[in-house]
């Protein structure tokens, strides 16, 4: 595939689309830093009461809900990226448009959303998470190692994210309109993400099955592996695995999709 | 004659579920296009016109190759459209008047790099292309505006020079001047005029407006439910529908309906009189004639809409099918 250079084109597109909206990115920013300190003193209290939850101590709690508040944008834990747009498009037919292009559906929106994430993280999510790091102790680590495995389970859980997101916009050729996909979607990313509540903290058979589903994949995932809570290969290998299957699923669907497509309008 | 589009009695059928009761459902065929043959030689620019519903776009959609047609044979280039879309789409421009390919919330100049990028255009030839159309549609000082600022009219002719930038052999453009003021239109016009003439762009042109297809299109055919009525040259089409164009005259003050031979008055408003005359007589005259005998204050001709002639001609073939 010689076409790399546009995706990164699309990508380049994708950041800069966002980059445009600052008054939006600076509410973000506020949102994120006062629900972390919200967060941060329940976490608090409730490590008071039970020390060690999950397994982590008060600092990895901590640090996990700072973690939480840089990647809620970055990884459009409740939606509101590509996936978005892509409903959108179908709802009112400009669908047709970018099927006229001699580009790959999934690829183009896998490039944008990509492009979306890395604004969302650099020009949103970074900010709460280093006032947290200045204001509250976090269990960060030294080794470069561990820093730079930690973002490649960002780039995994990236790509995870948009093959949900993904899978779940393309029912919208199905069912027309995306407001009853978009509310799924938030509920289903928001619970099972563990943005809440670390995974790691459910009780019993619930916390062994929310472990294995691919949000896991978003949150759990890359904060462990910050803090050395898990093996690195397995995270990979964990996150690699959700990716592909739910690409390939979203690449099947979308050649049903398009197959049966029914572009609305004129 | 190198044909470059073909239709051989294609078809398209879709399958419509109305609910007719609880958990009833009633499952209809719908012929939007009904074995339709045609075929447009290399550089052609030939008029696709018929009133809303008819099956233009479902035509138009079959041949870039996002619809498969249910019968018949379909060929653009000698490609089977909707079996090799992708590489088709190298070789085709599309312009939807209602729809747009450009980037909403970026600069228009973003949308034209990334067309670059995804028809490969080496770099010369985008060089070439864009100075071109920025030149030609005046989008100088448009290019580094976002799109959602710009105007319907800039919108459009941003969208035509996106859908120009990779070459494209033949040209599709559905609605290309809804909406348009009369100096935008005029300069879309010319622009596909220049285009046809200098480049041998075959265009395919999907309107309402009976002016665009006057000024643009030798040839013209006319789609109504599904079904071809007519292709041939413009002239043919208002003798068949025997169209009228309708002089709309202000007299001084309130007298009986205008007498003149070749019109008759439709409708009498105060001082405002319409009179009805045939499409292929000369409005001058008419308004000679007119003006000599009555005390005209100011006056318009209104162009037949291509609905009314295709209503009269759709009217004399089941007239006919019934005698």
């Amino acid at each position: 595939m010689g076409s790399w250079r546009l995706y990164v084109a699309v990508a380049v597109g994708g950041f800069r689309r966002y980059a445009t909206y600052r008054a939006a990115t600076a509410a973000g920013v506020f949102t994120n830093t006062v629900f972390g300190v919200i967060l941060v003193y329940t976490y608090l209290a409730l490590w008071d009461e039970k020390p060690h939850l999950g397994g982590y101590d008060q600092a990895q709690a901590v640090t996990y809900v700072w973690l939480g508040q840089c990647l809620y944008a970055t990884l459009a834990i409740q939606g509101g990226g590509a996936e978005k747009d892509l409903m959108d498009r179908i709802r009112t037919g400009e669908i047709a448009v970018d099927l006229y292009r001699p580009a790959d559906l999934q690829l183009w929106w896998l490039a944008s959303d990509m492009g979306r994430s890395l604004f969302q993280m650099v020009g949103r999510g970074v900010i709460p998470f280093l006032f947290g790091a200045v204001f509250f102790p976090m269990a960060l680590p030294t080794e470069v190692t561990t820093w730079a495995a930690f973002l490649v389970t960002l780039l995994l859980a990236a790509v995870v994210s948009f093959a949900i997101r993904y899978l779940a916009a393309l029912s919208a050729f199905w069912l027309m309109d995306g407001m009853g996909i978009s509310q799924a979607l938030m509920i289903t990313g928001v619970f099972f993400s563990g943005i809440v509540l670390p995974l790691n903290a459910f009780p019993g058979a619930l916390g062994d099955i929310v472990q294995v589903l691919p949000w896991a994949a978003l949150l759990q995932m890359p904060a462990d592996v910050l803090m050395g809570e898990t093996g690195v290969p397995g995270a990979f290998a964990f996150q690699a695995v959700w990716a592909v299957v739910l690409l390939a699923a979203g690449r099947l669907l979308q050649s049903a999709a398009t197959r049966r497509v029914v572009v609305q309008g004129g | 004659m190198d044909a470059f589009i073909e239709l051989d009695r294609v078809e398209k059928v879709f399958d419509v579920r109305k609910k007719t009761g609880f958990l009833k459902r009633e499952r209809r065929q719908v012929r939007a296009v009904d074995s339709i043959s045609f075929s447009v030689a290399r550089g052609e620019m030939v008029g696709y016109i018929g009133p809303n519903g008819a099956g233009k776009s479902t035509t138009i959609k079959m041949l870039t190759g996002i619809l498969t047609p249910s019968g018949g044979r379909l060929r653009v280039a000698g490609i089977d459209p909707s079996r090799e879309r992708t590489r088709l789409a190298r070789r085709i421009g599309v312009v939807f008047g209602q729809r747009t390919t450009l980037w909403w919330d970026l600069p228009l100049i973003d949308s034209y790099k990334l067309m670059h990028r995804m028809y490969r255009i080496p770099d010369e030839r985008y060089r070439e292309n864009l100075d071109r159309c920025v030149e030609l549609l005046e989008l100088g000082d448009l290019l580094d505006v976002p799109v959602r600022q710009l105007s319907l009219g800039q919108r459009m002719r941003g969208d035509i020079a996106a859908a120009l930038l990779h070459d494209p052999e033949v040209l599709y453009l559905d609605e290309p001047t809804i909406g348009l003021d009369v100096i935008s239109k005029a300069k879309v016009r010319g622009f596909l005029r220049e285009l046809n003439t200098e480049r041998g762009t075959t265009v395919l042109l999907t309107t309402h407006d009976l002016q665009d297809i006057e000024q643009l299109c030798k040839r013209v055919m006319v789609i109504d439910h599904g079904r071809l009525m007519y292709d041939g040259p413009l002239a043919g089409l208002h003798e068949i529908g025997e169209s009228e164009r309708t002089l709309v005259v202000d007299l001084e003050r309130e007298l009986p309906p205008i007498e003149a031979p070749g019109a008759r008055v439709v409708k009498v408003e105060g001082p405002r009189q319409w009179l009805a005359f045939p499409a292929s007589e000369s409005a001058a005259a008419l308004v000679a004639r007119v003006a000599a005998a009555y005390p005209m204050v100011d006056l318009s001709v209104r162009e037949p809409d291509i609905e009314a002639v295709i209503a009269k001609m759709y009217a004399e073939q089941s007239e006919k099918a019934v005698s």
